[in-house]
């Protein structure tokens, strides 16, 4: 935990240096504007301690933190906060859906695959997953959104549609999933790839063990035998792997956001890139961080449930 | 494992590739900047082998483009005249490899008619020509910015992995900082820290820079792994016993290791680069018009009615995806290879 939090303040340093380097600030457009004086502006920067030196700067934001403010938004003239955690849920929905999915697709798909040994099959994963593989999401979700558009089978851009109040409960509930569908599709077919060809690799190596001809030796009942004995065996890469596929999603998820205007860090981030809102993008990028460790905590405490080896030390 | 003709062909096939996007101007029918003013969003130019009288040419021809009476951005053939599509014809000027100027282009047609391979954008440009162009950037940008990571992660490696103590401790605290970062936020954070308006070679290099200082880390860590090892060889010791220099050990003894790696990890970043260079200029954060780059020709499907009406607005894409494949297929070659230790 601790190392997770030293971890973030470093990220926060290493925001802040980056944003020294930048020559513009928030208020440098208002310069050219001819009815705000030049006196304004430099009252404004004043106020907002733009034109402190960097440690200071720093201190302030830290201490904005600790109030939990998380910064100030000159952008949205108002705290980071309240805009950070709305945005974060939204990717957080999407990036937890589209994990879940993904993996409860590629984990029998992988299974299957590797209880199926044939040189075909080997060939047509090998072959489709490296198709997918090499798709980047930008085209993937260029693509999808094509389709959805001409086939006029979902609703495409944003959460939910414009008349979304006037609908019903259960009319609601239907529109905002149609909205997912796009993006978390996306995403999924991304990561499933990567997914599938681990389990596959995993899962081959522990079926070629003694145990497993032993257990089989014994009349042990096929589905047994691949989810009870092969599977606990071959989780171990895959749970680091969970780990590491939430960092992937998440990267992968900042495209897809800005390409279906889904309402996440994706759009916000880009927003705030373009008009210089530092402590906006200094937020975004901590939250997708505690996002990448969190995903990374989580693989370790299911290790630790999974891997008696682990418990022991 | 993949055998060894495969992994030639895998090569030979990225190689073609990067040949063809670096002799864009002779590949290329036209000038990436010319303007037809005419055909807005034409689409691409059919090839025909049979004419009206169903006369088979063994040379293939093409029909003018003509707007369509009825709607403006609708086009029919012209089949008044054929222009039999010619190789090594003069057109526009280029320079082969930015020095010799040339006009002798691999194919063409008769002006006034104009072959669109892919089509054409909203001034009319010719798409095939500018996916070309844009190779050359998109993937240039790519190579730069995997030289950059290599370099700084062997640098950061050898050293982290050769002296330990501090400089290890130190460096991969860092590489986990940029591990947990996750990289496309943090690229388009620190491109947002730099400056917006700049002209296109400046934003290259800025790209190039950004991506390549970003993805250090992964390099780096596993190039410190191999010179841990290496560092133990009994050739190593030996070699200290005699008086060579630090230097002298890492470059003779312990940078030949790294080959392999080195390798294989270029033709896993150079894509991702590539991608994210995309991803970038998609964004209208880096490469701008008017010179063409993978990322802001894609940028065109950011409009609805393009990304509806036009399919051939996705013909980078494709390209784009054909080159990670093949970037992909010599990535797995030389796994396999390092693997089994014959690299």
């Amino acid at each position: 935990m601790i190392h997770a939090l030293l971890l973030l303040i470093g990220a926060s340093v290493l925001c802040f240096l980056f944003s020294d380097l930048a020559p513009g600030s928030f208020f440098d457009e208002m310069k050219l504007n001819p009815q705000i004086s030049s006196s304004t502006v430099a009252a404004l920067r004043a106020e907002y301690g733009i034109d402190q030196p960097l440690p200071l700067r720093y201190a302030r934001w830290i201490r904005s933190v600790v109030k939990g403010e998380w910064g100030y938004s000159f952008a949205y003239n108002a705290p980071v906060r309240n805009l950070l955690l709305l945005r974060a849920r939204n990717t957080l929905l999407l990036t937890v859906l589209a994990t879940a999915l993904a993996w409860s697709l590629a984990l029998p798909l992988g299974i299957w695959i590797a209880s199926h040994p044939s040189r075909c099959a080997d060939r047509l994963t090998m072959g489709g997953t490296s198709l997918l593989l090499s798709v980047p999401e930008l085209v993937l979700v260029l693509g999808l959104l094509y389709l959805a558009i001409v086939t006029h089978a979902l609703p495409v851009g944003g959460m939910v549609s414009v008349r979304f109040d006037q609908l019903g409960p259960w009319a609601q509930v239907r529109d905002f999933a149609m909205h997912l569908i796009v993006p978390v599709f996306t995403l999924v077919l991304a990561s499933l790839s990567v997914l599938v060809r681990h389990v596959r690799a995993s899962m081959v190596e522990v079926l070629r063990a003694s145990f497993i001809r032993a257990a089989r030796g014994h009349g042990i009942g096929r589905t047994r035998l691949l989810l009870r004995y092969a599977l606990p065996a071959a989780a171990n890469p895959l749970i680091s792997l969970f780990g590491l596929s939430v960092a992937g999603l998440l990267s992968g998820s900042l495209m897809v956001e800005i390409v279906t205007g889904w309402p996440g860090l994706g759009p916000l981030l880009l927003e705030a890139s373009l008009s210089r809102d530092v402590h906006v993008v200094v937020g975004v990028v901590l939250a997708s961080t505690v996002f990448m460790i969190s995903g990374s905590l989580l693989a370790d405490v299911m290790l630790f449930v999974a891997d008696p080896r682990v418990r022991v030390e | 494992m993949i055998g060894k003709s495969k992994m030639i062909a895998a090569i030979a096939f990225l190689l073609g590739l990067h040949f063809v996007m670096l002799f864009a101007g002779f590949f290329a029918p036209c000038d990436p900047s010319t303007q037809n003013r005419d055909f807005p969003y034409a689409p691409p130019t059919r090839l025909h082998f049979l004419d009206a009288r169903r006369h088979l040419h063994f040379r293939p021809f093409v029909y003018q483009w003509a707007a369509s009476t009825d709607d403006s951005h609708q086009y029919e053939e012209s089949r008044q005249r054929e222009y039999p599509v010619r190789l090594f014809v003069r057109g526009d000027e280029y320079k082969v490899a930015g020095i010799l100027p040339s006009h002798i282009h691999l194919f063409g047609v008769e002006p006034p008619a104009s072959i669109f391979l892919a089509g054409t954008d909203s001034y009319g440009r010719d798409q095939f020509s500018r996916i070309l162009y844009g190779g050359q950037i998109s993937l240039a940008a790519g190579v730069l910015a995997t030289a950059i990571s290599l370099c700084l992660g062997s640098i950061l490696g050898c050293l982290s992995g050769f002296y330990g103590k501090w400089i290890d401790a130190s460096a991969m605290r860092l590489a986990e900082l940029f591990f947990v970062l996750p990289w496309l936020y943090l690229l388009l954070a620190v491109r947002s820290f730099l400056p917006l308006h700049i002209s296109a070679t400046e934003a290259f290099f800025l790209l190039v820079a950004v991506i390549g200082t970003v993805g250090w880390a992964r390099p780096a860590r596993l190039i410190r792994g191999i010179v841990l090892s290496a560092k133990t060889r009994k050739y190593v010791i030996a070699s200290r016993g005699f008086g060579a220099s630090d230097y002298y050990i890492l470059r003779r003894h312990i940078f030949p290791h790294l080959y392999g790696i080195l390798l294989t990890q270029a033709a896993i970043l150079v894509p991702q680069y590539v991608v994210a260079e995309v991803a970038l200029s998609f964004l209208g954060l880096g490469v701008g018009e008017p010179t063409p780059s993978w990322g802001n020709l894609l940028a065109n499907l950011q409009q609805y009615n393009v990304l509806v009406s036009y399919w051939w607005m996705f013909a980078p894409a494709v390209v784009l995806v054909v080159a990670s494949l093949g970037y992909l297929n010599v990535a797995n070659a030389f796994q396999d290879r390092l693997q089994s230790g014959s690299i």
